[in-house]
């Protein structure tokens, strides 16, 4: 380039005035300050039963101790005609970076929605169960940075709930709490709904004593223990609160509820 | 003499040597925002009964510079809705030539269909959601004000990643934080707000600006404030805090020349 402008053949060599500067704007490379993510808080959780299926999240969104909202829903109706949702059979909860989450929703919203007008028939929940988990994988080296869970009822007519990483790793299991108080709830719903660590009294000695027999347990009561689990992470987690929605899923459709949470 | 039009202005080479163009050049990788650098700070905003009540100080910051002190930072779209921008100023002018461009294109559709508060916020919601993802971001927190759909009142938040959120009040930066209780005071939840009177949310708003002005640095008694309703919008873009009292100010101990 610098050729293209010298009239003296002698001057192409090494010049003197700038030889000082550096070739490129800087050595390494400069330090990337913007972080794409967040965490916007909150808490989600789902059973299974014999014939319902019941998703449940805190309406609260934060961003560090600030409350952004008090009404901000991460359980959502998925692959209905038309944008009211109301013919839809899938529900699917996000929680973590809410913009994700949000991004997450409408892509697998759009897919069940296409699925629905190419094939006649609505997605069942094993089939949208992979195609989450491919949409996730798919973005594994950039990820939606959120906890998925998915919730229907299967070709039998039984409750399903699937569960996913932000990267797509999934397993359908009889309940999962996901989200901030996680790790509150979870255990609480591992001995009341699959009755860990319950045994039949006097049954033996140590490794003899019998468990307590496991069996499907009805929807008021699931109900009930979804209520009584965000109560206590509301008591002992500050991101998680406001509001509980619940979408129950049975035959005859999804059916919502919404009740105060304790909005400290 | 040189003269080819490319070494015009250039230092001569038969005394400089040949002109380094390498020094020209930015052989690093491409470079995106990665901090923002002329910064508006706080918007406000609160629904009431027939509509919101926005407001943004007039003061664009560089780093603790009040560098100008002519900012309009609320910008009305096609006569339905304001928009309020924090943060970086050149990407609010970005996005304001986005908008008109925007505005534009919808006038001319033959619907005669306006895009609402509502369609506005989602829009804008999805660029700032792309940029994150390209790296790029739009460095902006904003308030999306008017009326929705069912010309109910509508009020949202869109941020630099692509956040969204509505509440019966917001506030961006330090308003989150000063703003946000005093609001939150007068309209807790949707219902209280829907109770509201233009004059409560008024001077709501108004309260909450002065204490943002007692207590935010980066803050100026310039203000924007504008009212959404179904009737219009009714932006002023010249008003001044009113009716300060700095009676406080020699309560406050513990800094500054005298310490107890």
């Amino acid at each position: 380039m610098s050729a293209m402008f010298s009239q003296n053949p002698l001057m192409n060599g090494p010049n003197y005035s700038f030889n000082q500067a550096p070739a490129t704007a800087s050595g390494g490379n400069t330090e990337h300050s913007f972080y794409p993510y967040t965490d916007n808080g909150g808490s989600t959780l789902a059973i299974s039963g014999n014939d319902f299926t019941i998703i449940a999240g805190d309406t609260r969104s934060t961003s560090g101790y600030s409350i952004n909202s008090r009404y901000s829903p991460k359980v959502f109706k998925i692959g209905g005609t038309t944008s009211s949702q109301d013919d839809a059979n899938l529900v699917l909860s996000v929680v973590g970076f809410a913009a994700d989450g949000e991004a997450l929703k409408e892509r697998l919203d759009a897919i069940v929605k296409m699925y629905r007008y190419q094939h006649g028939k609505p997605m069942s929940v094993k089939a949208c169960a992979q195609r989450l988990s491919t949409i996730l994988y798919g973005k594994r080296f950039f990820p939606y940075y959120v906890t998925a869970i998915l919730g229907g009822l299967d070709e039998e007519g039984k409750g399903a709930v699937y569960s996913y990483d932000p990267v797509g790793s999934y397993e359908r299991e009889q309940c999962r709490a996901a989200g901030a108080a996680a790790s509150l709830i979870m255990p609480f719903l591992d001995n009341q709904v699959n009755f860990k660590n319950q045994y039949i009294p006097g049954s033996g000695e140590g490794h003899a004593l019998q468990e307590r027999e496991n069996i499907p347990l009805p929807k008021d009561e699931v109900e009930d223990l979804v209520k009584d689990a965000f109560d206590s992470a509301v008591e002992r987690h500050i991101e998680v609160g406001d509001g509980l929605q619940m979408l129950i899923i049975t035959k005859a459709g999804i059916e919502e509820k919404y009740l105060p949470l304790k909005k400290d | 003499m040189n003269h080819l039009p490319q070494a015009w202005g250039r230092p001569r080479d038969d005394v400089y040597g040949a002109y380094d163009s390498s020094y020209l050049q930015n052989g690093g990788p491409t470079q995106h925002t990665q901090r923002p650098i002329v910064t508006g700070t706080s918007v406000v905003a609160l629904k009431f009964k027939d509509g919101v009540v926005i407001a943004a100080d007039n003061l664009a910051s560089y780093g603790s510079l009040a560098r100008f002190t002519d900012v309009k930072r609320l910008r009305k779209f096609a006569e339905t809705s304001v928009v309020g921008f924090g943060g970086d100023v050149s990407d609010m002018q970005y996005l304001d030539r986005l908008l008109n461009s925007l505005d534009i294109q919808e006038a001319y559709g033959s619907s005669g269909h306006t895009l609402n508060a509502q369609n506005l916020h989602t829009y804008l919601s999805k660029v700032l959601y792309k940029r994150r993802s390209d790296f790029n971001p739009l460095w902006n927190q904003l308030l999306v004000a008017g009326l929705d759909g069912e010309s109910k009142p509508f009020l949202a938040a869109a941020d630099l990643l692509g956040t969204t959120f509505s509440s019966p009040s917001l506030a961006t930066g330090y308003g989150a934080h000063l703003a946000q209780p005093l609001l939150r005071n007068v309209a807790p939840d949707e219902e209280a707000a829907s109770k509201l009177s233009l004059e409560q949310a008024l001077e709501a708003v108004k309260e909450s600006m002065k204490v943002l002005f007692y207590r935010d640095a980066r803050s100026m008694d310039k203000y924007s404030i504008a009212v959404i309703t179904k009737d219009g919008i009714d932006l002023k873009e010249n008003e001044q805090l009113e009716k300060q009292s700095w009676a406080f100010a020699d309560q406050i101990r513990g800094y500054g020349t005298q310490v107890n």
